[in-house]
């Protein structure tokens, strides 16, 4: 393979799509699963959970916005063909992601008597949201070709995505509050564990099953072993934090970050192997990140921007994180 | 089902349902903004409490403006794939300065211009307030930019049907940029002010004399008085850049159906396209070859010159009629409420009773200006480069007509609650008064939480 520009750019954004998925699934992912989380929460309890992603979900969902539209930008012809194939979930997606994005905003605006319609939008807009993102999921890995096993198949995805959601929503929980709410997150948190683990497990299988190239990619030797912490790696995540549910919340709170960072490590992993199975295509096996890339001239002025403008985007979502750091509880109204 | 068809009309549905809420938020930032430094410099808390109730509004409007902008961006790939394909080299790289540059900046700052009064020092949140503002304009240059590219695309090259960029200059900088820009950042000045007038028109109906209403209601109508004569002028000169540019899109906004001198401003008349005439024409002599040549005998172009290949006239006719129409009775309400508030230091009645209507004739002109540009563009999607006929996808029509009618029904309760929370505002502020608690203090969703 040649470094070359025309080479490497593609490359580069791929990488940048990536790394926007990724911290789109981690950060949007709790407040999403804080959304499923309130069908299970008292009515003071959804106040607080709100109140716990309230200055953070805008610049999380932003996170998308660059993930597709980097797709759109720097990957024209794959973002047609996964979006046309995808249209009735891409279509659900968006609707939940309206009604969750607005419920936000109006149960906080409306008459109190209205409220609890807002909050009913709120969790509905958050699970439409995530089982549309799951069952993408699923179909993708399938190579986007959707019989009714694949349907069925990404009908599990969909409910297993929503259930690792679920557990990120409660290991934010865990974070940002104390007290009774705290205690039922951690319980949350085991629950949703389990089905999290098996939509890893059911993912993982399926993509080299559904495709011959990357059962090769996977299990040759010695691919398999520098790959083999991969998996390893991530089931002894699983069973430590499985332990942790039990001992959690600790004196003076310590460890309270731990789950949710625990889970983001998790996600990253898992999100690794995919990236190894699916390079160098974007769209599974029928086009790759080169074949479907803009012209250089046009990603070259995109880089040029990314470089300068990603460091002061970070730099100012961590300095937004630190204003609204320490615990959602602690609400005064002097 | 034709997809063709039905997507357009989704397309057009969520684009007009978006537009309205940029429409807002592009002006109130800096409305807000200009609260905050007059609290800043007078220390008066009654800017403070205009802040906070317009903060609540722009916030929601953010949000309503985020979600449709977002369900916009993927209906490029699930209904017009065609559209990235062919010019995804010069839109790329403008849509992703806009993600880059403006909405990240947004996103993050809005947080802290909305819960972080108590948490960061005032200079901060003054700070904060800026960059919001200044992020809500940078992302409508952008977007501008792109869409005025494609009515007057330059600064490219086309290579086996896909156009590439060779001057980004050029292209940002295109030929109806400037004009399309200022127009438009004008009518969200507009659409601010007579917000915030018709709003505060209705808390003063109901009683409210309230140091804040007052120093809400004087912002808004001095601001629309005026941005008014200002808009009317940019909007003359857009019209002349269109009449070099885009000589179609004026035949059809003139209903003139020959290319000629002498050519008479049509003030009404129902245009019929099958005939090529217009009916129950009412006409000034010589009024579009004066307004649009300033001279009687100017020729101006019409719609024969581009048969086949022309906008549909009657939507743009009187899109652009409904347009002036809206802005003229701005002039004139704007115009009196700015005397007798001035003069006579009051607001009569009936002048009061017709603001709070007229709080949406901002939206009103924005849409009717979209349409009449829009559709004033078609049948192609980017001028001379590509139709919107061969960008459309191959979705199935039964799963566009599923999506059409979710999303209308959607947009349509999301609009009836969207008004109905800014009266429910209006008139909890109107009963409260200035009695209401302290600022900083005063939003509900306890995202308020404590400084450590």
């Amino acid at each position: 393979m040649m470094l070359d520009w025309p080479t490497l750019l593609p490359l580069i954004f791929a990488g940048l799509m990536g790394l926007a998925i990724l911290i789109y699934v981690i950060l949007d992912g709790f407040d999403l699963g804080i959304g499923i989380l309130f069908a299970a929460a008292e009515d003071a309890e959804q106040d607080t959970m709100i109140a716990a992603i309230g200055p953070f979900w805008d610049a999380n969902e932003t996170w998308l916005v660059l993930a597709v539209g980097l797709l759109l930008v720097a990957f024209p012809l794959a973002h047609g063909t996964i979006l046309t194939a995808l249209y009735i979930p891409v279509f659900l997606l968006l609707v939940g992601l309206i009604l969750r994005g607005v419920a936000f905003d109006f149960r906080a605006k409306v008459p109190a008597g209205r409220k609890h319609r807002w909050n009913r939008i709120f969790f509905l807009g958050s699970v439409i949201a995530s089982l549309a993102q799951g069952y993408m999921l699923g179909i993708y890995v399938l190579g986007l070709d959707v019989g009714l096993g694949g349907m069925a198949f990404g009908a599990l995805v969909a409910l297993c995505l929503a259930a690792a959601y679920a557990a990120m929503g409660a290991a934010w929980v865990i974070y940002k509050t104390e007290g009774e709410l705290q205690k039922k997150a951690v319980l949350w948190l085991r629950r949703a564990l389990v089905l999290t683990a098996l939509g890893m497990v059911a993912v993982s299988l399926a993509t080299p099953l559904a495709s011959p190239r990357i059962f090769d990619k996977w299990f040759v030797w010695p691919a398999m072993l520098y790959l083999s912490p991969l998996p390893v790696l991530s089931a002894v995540l699983f069973a430590w934090l499985w332990r942790q549910t039990f001992h959690l919340p600790k004196p003076n709170d310590r460890h309270a970050l731990t789950p949710f960072l625990t889970l983001a490590a998790i996600f990253t992993l898992g999100f690794a192997g995919l990236a190894w199975s699916f390079y160098p295509f974007v769209v599974p096996d029928r086009l790759t990140i080169w074949q479907a890339a803009s012209a250089p001239e046009s990603l070259a002025i995109i880089l040029v921007g990314t470089v300068v403008v990603l460091p002061i985007i970070i730099f100012y979502s961590f300095y937004a994180y630190r204003v609204f750091g320490g615990k959602a509880t602690d609400l005064t109204y002097d | 089902m034709d997809p063709l068809i039905l997507s357009r009309i989704q397309f057009g549905a969520n684009i007009s349902f978006h537009i309205l809420f940029p429409a807002i938020t592009i002006a109130l930032g800096w409305m807000l903004l200009f609260f905050k430094l007059r609290y800043n410099a007078t220390g008066d808390t009654a800017w403070m409490r205009a802040y906070f109730t317009w903060v609540k509004v722009f916030a929601l409007s953010f949000a309503m403006g985020v979600v449709s902008g977002v369900t916009m961006s993927f209906q490029f790939g699930t209904n017009w794939p065609g559209y990235m394909e062919t010019v995804g080299n010069i839109a790329g790289p403008l849509l992703a300065y806009e993600i880059l540059t403006a909405f990240f900046l947004e996103a993050a700052f809005l947080g802290i211009m909305l819960f972080g009064f108590r948490r960061v020092s005032n200079r901060i949140h003054t700070l904060a307030t800026v960059l919001v503002a200044g992020g809500t304009t940078l992302s409508a240059f952008w977007i501008i930019a792109l869409n005025s590219w494609m009515q007057t695309p330059v600064g490219f090259e086309m290579r086996d049907g896909v156009a590439h960029a060779t001057d980004w200059w050029a292209i940002v900088f295109n030929p109806s940029m400037p004009y399309r820009l200022v127009h438009m950042l004008l009518a969200s000045g507009l659409t601010v002010s007579f917000l915030i007038a018709g709003l505060s028109a209705l808390r003063y109906l109901n009683g409210d004399r309230s140091e804040s209403m007052w120093k809400a209601l004087r912002t808004g109508v001095f601001t629309a008085a005026i941005l008014i004569p200002i808009q009317i002028f940019a909007g003359d000169q857009h019209g002349l850049n269109t009449l070099e540019h885009q000589p179609q899109k004026i035949a059809a906004m003139e209903a003139n159906w020959n290319t000629g001198p002498h050519v008479p401003l049509v003030l009404f008349a129902l245009p019929d396209e099958a005939a090529r005439e217009n009916r129950y024409e009412l006409t000034i002599p010589d009024g579009a070859s004066l307004i649009l040549r300033h001279s009687a005998s100017g020729v101006v172009p019409g719609l024969n010159d581009y048969a086949g290949n022309h906008p549909p006239v009657f939507p743009v006719f009187w899109a652009f009629r409904i347009m002036v129409g809206t802005g003229v009775l701005m002039l004139v309400v704007s115009w009196s409420a700015a005397f007798f508030l001035k003069r006579r230091h009051s607001l009569p009645r009936p002048l009061a009773l017709v603001m709070v209507p007229m709080a949406l004739s901002g939206w009103l002109a924005t849409l009717a200006g979209w349409y009449t540009t829009e559709i004033g563009r078609q049948p192609w999607l980017v001028t001379g480069v590509l139709k919107t006929v061969d960008a459309v996808g191959p979705v199935a029509g039964s799963h566009v007509a599923l999506s059409l009618a979710v999303y209308l029904i959607l947009y349509a309760l999301l609009l009836i609650a969207y008004l109905g929370v800014l009266v429910y505002l209006a008139l909890k502020a109107a009963k409260d008064g200035d009695a209401s608690p302290l600022p900083g203090v005063l939003d509900a969703p306890l995202s308020q939480p404590a400084a450590k």
